[in-house]
């Protein structure tokens, strides 16, 4: 307390109200957060190692899981090329209505995911608009896991985009006027100059959609179809199984993703820390 | 120097090509491929929810709004938004007040928790809810006894909503603050100022713009949220259906124009929502966290 006085006193803490808005600060974090996430964590100790591991270890959680993680790592990187053009043609191009464009590419952010699901599963149903051209080539969207691939790939699309648009500002235009002006072509320029100074940013904005993609529910269960072990994902299966009172094979799924969540803040912290290096 | 140069591509009869520039018919394949991946993707679906919403006229659609369950479905998610997005706001000042202006230990730690609620998927962020306050929970049986519903009930559904959009306000603010420095605070308190009179006079004109920025973000989100509230909610009709559940009980029930309908007011939503976020980047780029500048 007498530390804490001292420090008050000193020349750092010139300024008042530090205990009043941190103490809500904390209060209220570890209300709305850290207590409840705690409750999900405690939980598996109830069921006991083995109990944790029968609620994992059974084909439909393994193949929701698998859905899951594949289907957004395959999305992400979908979005990591697009996006890679969407943000090369936003930054380096002028052309009329680029404004626009450049404010819709948030729309997944700032549409309701539900509205996303309902429309994406109509477009993509068989007698939608894109579902029907498409299925002239016999190829099936909705009802589908690649319907769960359309939806993760929706909803990640601006996470690489808005990463990558400041970085490809900074890299600035010397950079490769220098590499021209010591003989490089524009393929060995993009490749051995640009792209390394964007990887940071590349990766970071591919391992956010991921992430995004891994934990996403409303926009994909509509046009899954939800088949068990098919085209049903993780946070569906907690659902339904909470809809069965079974607690603690939900809270068994849940765990793996908060899970999976930690690791990739972990990840996201170490790369964000890593791009500020190189900066 | 450049009469050399001149002399030179003369010489070779080549014009002269800005190496950072790409090829023509470079421009128009990045250019297309960015525009129809946008055009098929997002707006495609954007433009399916208005033609299906008006599918069958007018009528129908005003019919389906004026609906006194998708009324209720409206107030509803007016209600949570009104107490989440408030609460949310105070936490996000006072949290960027003492991360910005002062220095204390386990500060980063602190940034990363309050960013937390972000990279939690919105199913498991309504099951850490049923968790503490479901009847197999930590508290579920002890709130029945004295008879308080928290699931199921309005204050499950601003819990969820509360913790989806947690970090929004905050997260914005926070590096706003941090660049704007301590200077201009620490003068006003020199001068005699008290903490209020510095917040509202010097602190809070430097970051309105940000602040409203953050809002706006929390406030789409907290009347969009679906999976998290889906989970708290019980899904009874007209009483604990926000928009978004209501949305999926109507598309659930083949009651196609009626799900249109009430999603073309979250859509709307939505549109406003980048029509003032892209001002605001436009209007007042400096007055933003440094990520929104454009």
């Amino acid at each position: 307390m007498s530390a804490t006085g001292l420090k008050l006193a000193g020349r750092r803490h010139l300024l008042p109200g530090l205990r009043l808005s941190l103490a809500f600060t904390l209060f209220y974090l570890t209300g709305i957060v850290l207590v409840p996430l705690l409750a999900l964590l405690l939980r598996p100790l109830s069921m006991g190692v083995d109990g944790f591991w029968a609620a994992i270890w059974t084909p439909r959680v393994l193949a929701a899981l698998r859905l899951s993680f594949g289907m957004a790592f395959l999305a992400a990187a979908i979005d990591a090329v697009f996006g890679f053009v969407i943000a090369w043609v936003l930054v380096r191009y002028r052309f009329p209505g680029k404004t626009i464009l450049d404010a819709v590419i948030d729309l997944p952010f700032a549409l309701p995911t539900a509205v996303a699901g309902i429309a994406l599963s109509t477009l993509y149903a068989p007698n939608g608009w894109a579902g029907a051209l498409l299925a002239e080539f016999g190829i099936r969207i909705a009802y589908t896991p690649w319907g769960v691939l359309v939806a993760m790939t929706f909803i990640g699309l601006p996470f690489t985009v808005r990463t990558l648009e400041p970085a490809l500002h900074d890299v600035g235009l010397d950079v490769e006027e220098a590499a021209a002006t010591l003989g490089a072509n524009r393929v060995q320029t993009i490749l051995r100059v640009v792209l390394p100074m964007l990887l940071p940013s590349l990766l970071t904005g591919t391992a956010m959609a991921f992430a995004r993609g891994v934990g996403e529910y409303g926009s994909i269960i509509f046009i899954a179809g939800n088949i068990p072990a098919l085209s049903e994902i993780a946070p569906l299966l907690i659902v339904t199984k909470l809809e069965e009172f079974d607690y603690a094979g939900a809270a068994a799924i849940g765990v793996v993703m908060l899970m999976a969540s930690f690791g990739m803040l972990l990840a996201l912290n170490g790369l964000q820390g890593w791009a500020a290096k190189r900066r | 120097m450049s009469s050399f140069l001149n002399g030179r591509s003369g010489l070779r009869r080549r014009s002269f090509r800005n190496p950072t520039e790409d090829p023509l018919w470079l421009k128009w394949l990045l250019g297309a491929v960015a525009i129809s991946f946008i055009a098929v993707l997002l707006l495609l679906p954007l433009a399916l929810v208005f033609r299906e919403a008006f599918a069958q006229g007018f009528g129908a659609f005003w019919a389906a709004i004026r609906e006194p369950d998708a009324l209720a479905a409206v107030r509803l998610s007016l209600t949570a938004a009104a107490i989440a997005v408030p609460l949310n706001t105070m936490f996000g000042i006072a949290a960027a007040w003492s991360v910005a202006k002062f220095d204390f230990r386990g500060k980063t730690l602190l940034v990363t928790l309050i960013d937390l609620p972000f990279s939690v998927s919105p199913v498991v962020s309504g099951l850490i809810y049923v968790l503490v306050f479901g009847m197999q929970g930590w508290f579920g049986p002890r709130l029945a006894d004295h008879d308080t519903h928290i699931l199921f009930a309005l204050p499950g559904i601003v819990l969820a909503t509360i913790f989806v959009t947690f970090p929004f306000v905050a997260r914005e603010l926070i590096p706003l603050m941090i660049d704007q420095g301590r200077d201009e605070e620490e003068a006003a308190t020199t001068l005699g100022a008290s903490g209020l009179t510095t917040f509202l006079c010097v602190t809070l004109p430097n970051i309105k713009w940000g602040l409203l920025y953050g809002v706006l973000l929390c406030n789409a989100r907290a009347l969009g949220e679906f999976g998290a509230v889906s989970v708290v909610s019980g899904h009874i009709r007209g009483q604990t259906n926000t928009m978004p559940l209501h949305v999926e009980l109507l598309y659930d029930n083949y009651d196609y124009v009626g799900a249109f309908a009430v999603a073309t007011l979250l859509a709307m939503l939505a549109l406003v929502t980048l029509v003032l976020k892209s001002l605001l980047e436009w209007r007042y780029a400096g007055e933003l966290a440094a990520a929104h500048r454009h």
